[in-house]
Formats: structure tokens, C-alpha cells, sequence
């Protein structure tokens, strides 16, 4: 049992000083994301159903290709930040530090896929 | 990873069910027990009240059940009107004030528990001591560096206006305790009420640390634990809107940054 003062422990050990830089581009991928989701919707929803040519044709447009290789560029961005927001939250100590290793990574080979798909598809 | 099932030494039985009285207008109270002395497990006793003659408030009715029915019941009250913050409770799965609910409000059995994940002292009563460091920390009081005017400290119409719906507060913890990220991480976040505090302080034109408390926010825990889940501003006994004084909080951390 440690003996600590609630003041004590409301104090911590202080302000971090830091954590706007985060809440700001998480806001800044999300607007940017508001906008671009409902057009990739549009055009994977023009691609679904279509056979392997057809969407292979609707990928290798520029706009389609773009907007795709955008909206995951951004969203793999804002995803990190997310999911780590959520285990601050409800993961502690070693588990917490592993499962974001984890978040972080699953972004970046998101985000390297989609794009090296996107590259494949346009040559 | 946070606890999500209560240990075996909370879970809560059925209690004693007190005699129910003569009467057309009879409502079964289910109020949550517990004391730490018996070494027992918190109960929740089920007790009978004749509404005929009975206050219109949830405080009227615990007033009641403690003068006639069972004197060991506990819970705090001072005021009676809402001013005082003491008698915040989980009321029919709201947490308000006991003085300013209404027992038309709730259908059926009226179930009364403490705040939610405080710890317990006894009965109603939670431990707000750690609560109230958190307010102590954001330093509520005045700070300037000029010195003292002879007379007062002078605020425009315009700026005393900035601090209505902030200094309503009157810290009973509802809405901390209706909050998940306090639930969680209660030791770490300071939690809607001490925000809305903070807040009170920041955009007062006559405090002179605006910057110092903008510093003392600036984490990912103290601040930042808030996902505007909107339970404190739903929640608040007093109307407030403490979500929307985080979301300024927030505001001016970024303009400060820009």
C-alpha cells in the first residue's frame, strides 16, 4: 500500500505537455476524410458486382485511383491515433505499449497494400 | 486492461425488506446498502412509503425512511435546494440530486444507489476525496500578476457574461461519475466537473494565468481523455454543459498552437 495524498495523486507527475498536436490531426483527417469517404463510396459502390475486368478498368482511372489511394493514405493516418485512444483508455502498462506496436504497424501495411494495388493495377 | 466484472466482495444481494405500510399510495423504495464495519456485502433493502404523507422530492422520501423506517440508513444533505451539491445519487439510473428530483419523474419502484464508480464509504455516501483534489489542482481561484486594485477588479458586461453556465457548478460530481473515461481512468483524467472549473478559470478576463492553466491541461490524460460522449451534459442536475466547456478547452489548445 503506498500512502499518497489525493492531491497527490490528482498531481501525477505533472503535465505531459502534450496531446493537442494529436487531437489536431485527428481533426484534420477527419474533415479531410467527411469529405473524401462519400466519394470513394460512390465509386466502390459503382465497382461492386462488376467482374475482376471491370473493376480492374475503374481503378486504373486517375480520379478512382486518387481518391482510393487518398482516403486510405488518410484514414490509415487518423486509424492509429484512434485505436490508440481506445487503449488508453482501457489497456494498461505492457499490454497497452504491445497492442499500439500492433495498431501502428497494421496501418502502415494497410496503407503500403492499398497502395502498391493501386500502382499494380494503374500499369 | 480495466476491470469490468465487480469482485466477488461488491456483488450486491438481495436485502431486507422493511414492512409495508397502510395506505392507497404506498411506493417500494430499492436503496442500495452497504457498511464497511460488517465485513458484509452491499445489499439493496427494498423499504414501503405512503406517498400520502411524503415530501414531492427522492430527499423528501430518504428523509422519511431514515426518521421513520430505518435510522441507519446514511446519505449526505445540506441544502435541500440544489445549491449545496451534496446529495448526488443514482436515482432511477440517473445520477442527480436527491433534493431536486422529482418523485413524479420516475415509473414504478424508485431505485437509489451512490455515484457510480466512486468508491463507497457507506450507503449513499461516496468517497469524493480524490474528486475534489482534481478541483483543488486546476488552482479555482484567481490569479494575477498586477497588483490589487484599490477597489476591485474591474469585467466588462460582455466577459462576466462568458462565466454563465460555468459557475452554476456546484461540484456534485454527477456528471464525473456519469463519465466512462473517469470511470476508467479516474486517477489520471480530471473529469468533466474539474474541466468545467478549469474552464471557468481560463475564460474569466480577469484571471492572468490563462497560459499556466492552458500548460497544466496540455496531456493525454488530463484533458484529452474526453470523447464528448455527451453523458456529463445529459446527466447535469443544474442544466450545465461541461462537454461543451472542454470542447472550448480544447478549441483554444489548437488556436494557441496555430
Amino acid at each position: 500500500m503506498r500512502y499518497l495524498t489525493d492531491r497527490k495523486r490528482a498531481e501525477g507527475k505533472g503535465p505531459a505537455h502534450h496531446g493537442t498536436e494529436t487531437h489536431k490531426h485527428m481533426t484534420l483527417t477527419a474533415t479531410g476524410l467527411a469529405f473524401l469517404m462519400p466519394v470513394f463510396l460512390y465509386i466502390f459502390g459503382h465497382a461492386l458486382g462488376q467482374d475482376h475486368a471491370g473493376v480492374v478498368a475503374t481503378f486504373s482511372r486517375p480520379i478512382p485511383a486518387i481518391v482510393t489511394g487518398l482516403v486510405f493514405f488518410i484514414a490509415m493516418r487518423h486509424f492509429p491515433h484512434g485505436a490508440g485512444s481506445v487503449l488508453t483508455d482501457y489497456a494498461k502498462g505492457r499490454a497497452r505499449r504491445y497492442l499500439t506496436i500492433f495498431v501502428v504497424s497494421l496501418s502502415y501495411l494497410i496503407t503500403a497494400t492499398v497502395l502498391f494495388a493501386l500502382v499494380r493495377i494503374a500499369n | 486492461m480495466v476491470q469490468f466484472a465487480l469482485p466477488k466482495n461488491s456483488k450486491i444481494r438481495v436485502g431486507k425488506t422493511w414492512p409495508k405500510p397502510e395506505g392507497k399510495n404506498v411506493r417500494k423504495f430499492c436503496i442500495y446498502r452497504w457498511d464497511p464495519d460488517t465485513g458484509e456485502n452491499p445489499r439493496v433493502d427494498s423499504y414501503f412509503v405512503d406517498m400520502d404523507s411524503c415530501g414531492p422530492m427522492v430527499l423528501d422520501a430518504l428523509i422519511k425512511i431514515k426518521t421513520e423506517i430505518d435510522p441507519t440508513l446514511t446519505f449526505r444533505r445540506s441544502c435541500r435546494e440544489g445549491i449545496c451539491g451534496s446529495c448526488s445519487m443514482n436515482i432511477d439510473g440517473i445520477n442527480t440530486l436527491a433534493c431536486i428530483y422529482g418523485l413524479d419523474e420516475i415509473k414504478g419502484d424508485v431505485k437509489i444507489y451512490p455515484l457510480p464508480h466512486m468508491k463507497v464509504v457507506k450507503d449513499l455516501i461516496p468517497d469524493m476525496t480524490l474528486f475534489y483534489a482534481q478541483h483543488a489542482a486546476i488552482k479555482p481561484w484567481l490569479e494575477t500578476k498586477t497588483a490589487t486594485p484599490a477597489t476591485e477588479w474591474r469585467q466588462s458586461i460582455e466577459d462576466r457574461k462568458k462565466l454563465d453556465g460555468l459557475y452554476e457548478c456546484v461540484m456534485c460530481g454527477s456528471c464525473s461519475a456519469a463519465c466512462p473515461s473517469y470511470w476508467w481512468n479516474s486517477d489520471l483524467y480530471y473529469g468533466p466537473a474539474t474541466l468545467l472549473h478549469a474552464y471557468r478559470w481560463i475564460v474569466d478576463s480577469r484571471d492572468e494565468a490563462t497560459g499556466e492553466r492552458l500548460d497544466a491541461l496540455e496531456d493525454p490524460f488530463k484533458l484529452y481523455r474526453c470523447h464528448h460522449i455527451l453523458n456529463c451534459t445529459q446527466t447535469c442536475p443544474k442544466g450545465l454543459n461541461p462537454a461543451l466547456a472542454i470542447a472550448q478547452i480544447k478549441k483554444l489548445m489548437v488556436e494557441r498552437m496555430s
